[in-house]
């Protein structure tokens, strides 16, 4: 076959039946391509490469690829250890896709070895804005200037406490994980969420120790009224997808 | 307590779509494929999804609909936003609305 494919995750191989109707990008079945014990899960990429690199700029149309990516990969990690690749990973052929898994199995097999058994969990913490960002407007210049600089005062304490609590948090998890990464943290203009975002990281953990993970996650950022947590996950393990990526890799 | 499978049992929640693509944007394997694709550095996003506020619908329907909760943006961000064709670079340097600007 010639037609361009692009590749999600690679992964052991699995029953092709947990894919059965799983749909891609553009609506594209997805299938398997397998090597060995080693599989890639790919769809027929869009033929027209420069529609599909105009398309990754829309912000609009990257969420709708960006989201059937990530679909294609969870099926796949609820069905076997995987590797999930970067957006738009594309080969010119099945051929291309099985040289590959041929050309680089050592390296895969040793990605797949460190991920088996584990998935991501993603923790963000916010830390609320409670300052009142305006002075009062007073009677005098003088009175104004105060408030203003005990407030600053104020903002500086609330820092170096928020900082002190993340802190706290995430080494108490880092414990607990077997890797962990840290993300930048998110605008709140990209996210929608309340507060700032003071911790945005990605822990690696045992499979049967998700749920113990994050209800220690949660009693932890309790125990700090500054704190609101947000967990997320199970993530495939995309944050630890390349040796380099962890920080204790 | 065990959970032999969370994929099954746990609900994926919390996760808005900066969670999906700083993972298939900024993370993930990086294999050089046969056909190159340059995808745009989140920050970058983050300018991008200002302009696209322009079509409020669209963004709606992704589920971005921050600047109806930020009373700063709510009544303004109509005549904030540049205008078509405006270059990106500009807008990097827009600064934020101050926080702190005496009455």
């Amino acid at each position: 076959m010639t037609a361009p494919r692009y590749v999600y995750a690679i992964g052991r191989a699995f029953d092709p039946a947990g894919l059965d109707g799983l749909i891609g990008i553009d609506g594209a079945e997805v299938h398997r391509i397998a090597h060995r014990d080693l599989v890639a899960v790919v769809s027929a990429a869009p033929s027209d490469e420069a529609a599909l690199r105009a398309r990754l700029e829309r912000l609009d149309e990257l969420a709708v690829v960006a989201e059937a990516h990530h679909a294609v990969v969870a099926a796949a990690a609820t069905q076997t250890v995987v590797v999930p690749f970067r957006l738009a990973t594309i080969y010119r052929d099945e051929h291309r896709v099985h040289e590959l898994l041929r050309e680089r199995y050592e390296e895969f097999e040793a990605l797949l070895d460190r991920l088996a058994g584990t998935v991501e969990v993603g923790i963000k913490l916010y830390v609320a804005d409670r300052s009142p960002a305006q002075a009062t407007p007073s009677a005098s210049g003088r009175a104004y200037l105060q408030q203003l600089s005990q407030r600053h005062r104020r903002r500086d304490e609330e820092w170096r406490h928020a900082a002190a609590a993340v802190e706290r948090v995430d080494t108490a998890l880092n414990a607990y994980a077997l890797d962990r990464n840290h993300h930048r943290p998110q605008p709140a203009q990209l996210s929608g969420a309340a507060g700032d975002n003071v911790l945005n990281a990605a822990y690696l953990v045992p499979t049967e120790r998700f749920t113990d993970f994050t209800e220690l996650a949660r009693r932890l950022a309790r125990d700090d009224p500054a704190l609101r947590v947000e967990v997320t996950g199970p993530w495939a393990p995309y944050s630890f997808a390349a040796p380099e990526n962890g920080d204790r890799s | 307590m065990t959970d032999p499978n969370p994929w099954l049992t746990s609900q994926r929640s919390g996760s808005n779509l900066a969670d999906v693509l700083e993972r298939v944007l900024d993370k993930g394997l990086v294999i050089a494929g046969d056909i190159k694709i340059c995808l745009l550095d989140i920050e970058l996003l983050t300018i991008k999804i200002r302009l696209l506020v322009a079509s409020v619908d669209k963004a709606k329907a992704m589920g971005i609909d921050w600047w109806e909760h930020d009373p700063s943006l709510s009544s303004r961000h109509q005549r904030q936003l540049p205008a078509q064709g405006e270059r990106l670079s500009d807008q990097l340097g827009t600064p934020e609305p101050a926080k702190e600007v005496p009455s």
